[in-house]
């Protein structure tokens, strides 16, 4: 891939992402339908939670989800970085802004499901520890962001199996195909294949 | 990131997994550079861990560079389970193949929200990887 095609693709790219993302009605109504979803799928939780906190498999379901809440903070927070970095053209943060609100609904949804089962979520950190110094440009932040996107998507793969209760495997599921959505859509805008194989771990 | 995108290329080229492109895409984050041929797969398999782990910093799970002979739970400024500071156990190819295999049961009470990796042969690839994370490696600059 050229400079030149980097500099070109993403702005096309996400142009029209932007263009689509306009008919806010149906994204929206999407989004909401999709923590709906969710969270009405982490409904039948409350019987484990009759059951008690101290059930340890409850309770190692719950340090998984709060370990998939503290990476969703890290996205929100680093999506916020390449929104802040001024490196973006308008419509490109537009699209950024927007994955990001997807991060902040599952923070939402993940930390629904943990209160249901007794537990607290983890906040925010005050701080995170990004490689600032390396995004000189849009495509270093759409790559930061890929390689984020791409990370949780593993994360979710390898926590998916690791729940105790499966209506939370179904949760990090729908979580997971949202989140591998940004990364295809960020690899096309960089110029990568954006879905380069048919399996993924 | 053009290590990682000329790195992607080779790749294609070679026609070795596809994957493999895609584990180089956290260069930003994890400052991975290229790896070496013994290490590519390795590496690539490390691409399972990047949405909690950098070589180099802290993030959602402890930084890696160093991990070989270092005693679990000891890494400064992160926030460990009990569980994993209580384990007390020292890292290394032995030990790393046992808690990888299935982190949740190795150390009950992990945070470490991971399903683990059951092919024995992609374990010990992996594993050989993280134990070039040394002081002189490229992708621990910085880290004491
Ligand atoms: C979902 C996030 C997540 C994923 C994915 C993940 N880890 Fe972790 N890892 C953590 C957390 C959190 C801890 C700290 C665990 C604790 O304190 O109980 C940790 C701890 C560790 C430790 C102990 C380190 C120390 O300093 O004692 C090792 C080794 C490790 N992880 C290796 C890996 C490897 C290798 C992979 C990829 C195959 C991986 N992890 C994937 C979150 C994750």
């Amino acid at each position: 891939m050229h400079n030149e095609d980097l500099k070109n693709a993403p702005a096309e790219l996400l142009v029209e992402t932007a263009r689509r993302s306009r008919r806010k009605f149906i994204a929206e109504a999407g989004a909401l339908t999709f923590s709906g979803v969710a969270v009405a799928m982490l409904g039948g939780q409350s019987t484990a939670i009759a059951a008690g906190i101290g059930d340890a498999a409850a309770a190692q379901d719950v340090r998984i989800l709060r370990t998939a809440v503290a990476a969703e903070h890290e996205a929100v927070a680093a999506y916020q970085l390449g929104a802040e970095s001024g490196l973006l053209e308008p419509a490109v943060l537009k699209v950024a802004v927007k994955f990001q609100g997807h991060h902040k609904e599952h923070v939402e949804a993940l930390a629904a499901a943990i209160r249901k089962l007794g537990g607290d979520a983890p906040d925010a950190l005050k701080q995170y520890d990004f490689p600032v110094e390396k995004l000189k440009n849009q495509a270093d932040v759409l790559n930061f962001a890929a390689g984020l996107e791409r990370g949780a998507v593993s994360a979710y793969a390898g926590a998916i199996p690791a729940f105790d209760n499966r209506e939370l495997s179904s949760a990090a599921a729908s979580i997971l195909a949202d989140e591998a959505m940004h990364w295809a859509v960020l690899r096309h805008a960089l110029g990568l294949d954006p879905v380069p194989g048919a399996f993924f771990s | 990131m053009t290590a990682a995108v000329a790195m992607c290329r080779l790749a294609k080229a070679l026609l070795l997994l596809l994957v493999g492109c895609i584990a180089a895409a956290p260069s930003l984050f994890g400052g991975v550079v290229g790896g070496t041929d013994t290490g590519a797969a390795g590496q690539d398999i490390y691409g399972q861990c990047i949405g909690c782990h950098s070589p180099d910093r802290n993030r959602t799970g402890p930084l890696h560079c160093g991990l070989f002979g270092r005693v679990s739970g000891t890494v400064q400024g992160f926030e460990y389970s009990p569980a994993m500071r209580e384990a007390r156990v020292t890292w290394d190819a032995e030990s790393l193949d046992w808690f990888l295999r299935s982190p949740l049961d190795a150390i009950p009470g992990t945070t470490m929200g991971f399903a683990g990796i059951r092919d024995d042969a992609r374990r010990t690839q992996l594993i050989e990887w993280l134990e070039t994370l040394v002081e002189d490696s490229p992708l621990c600059e910085g880290v004491r």
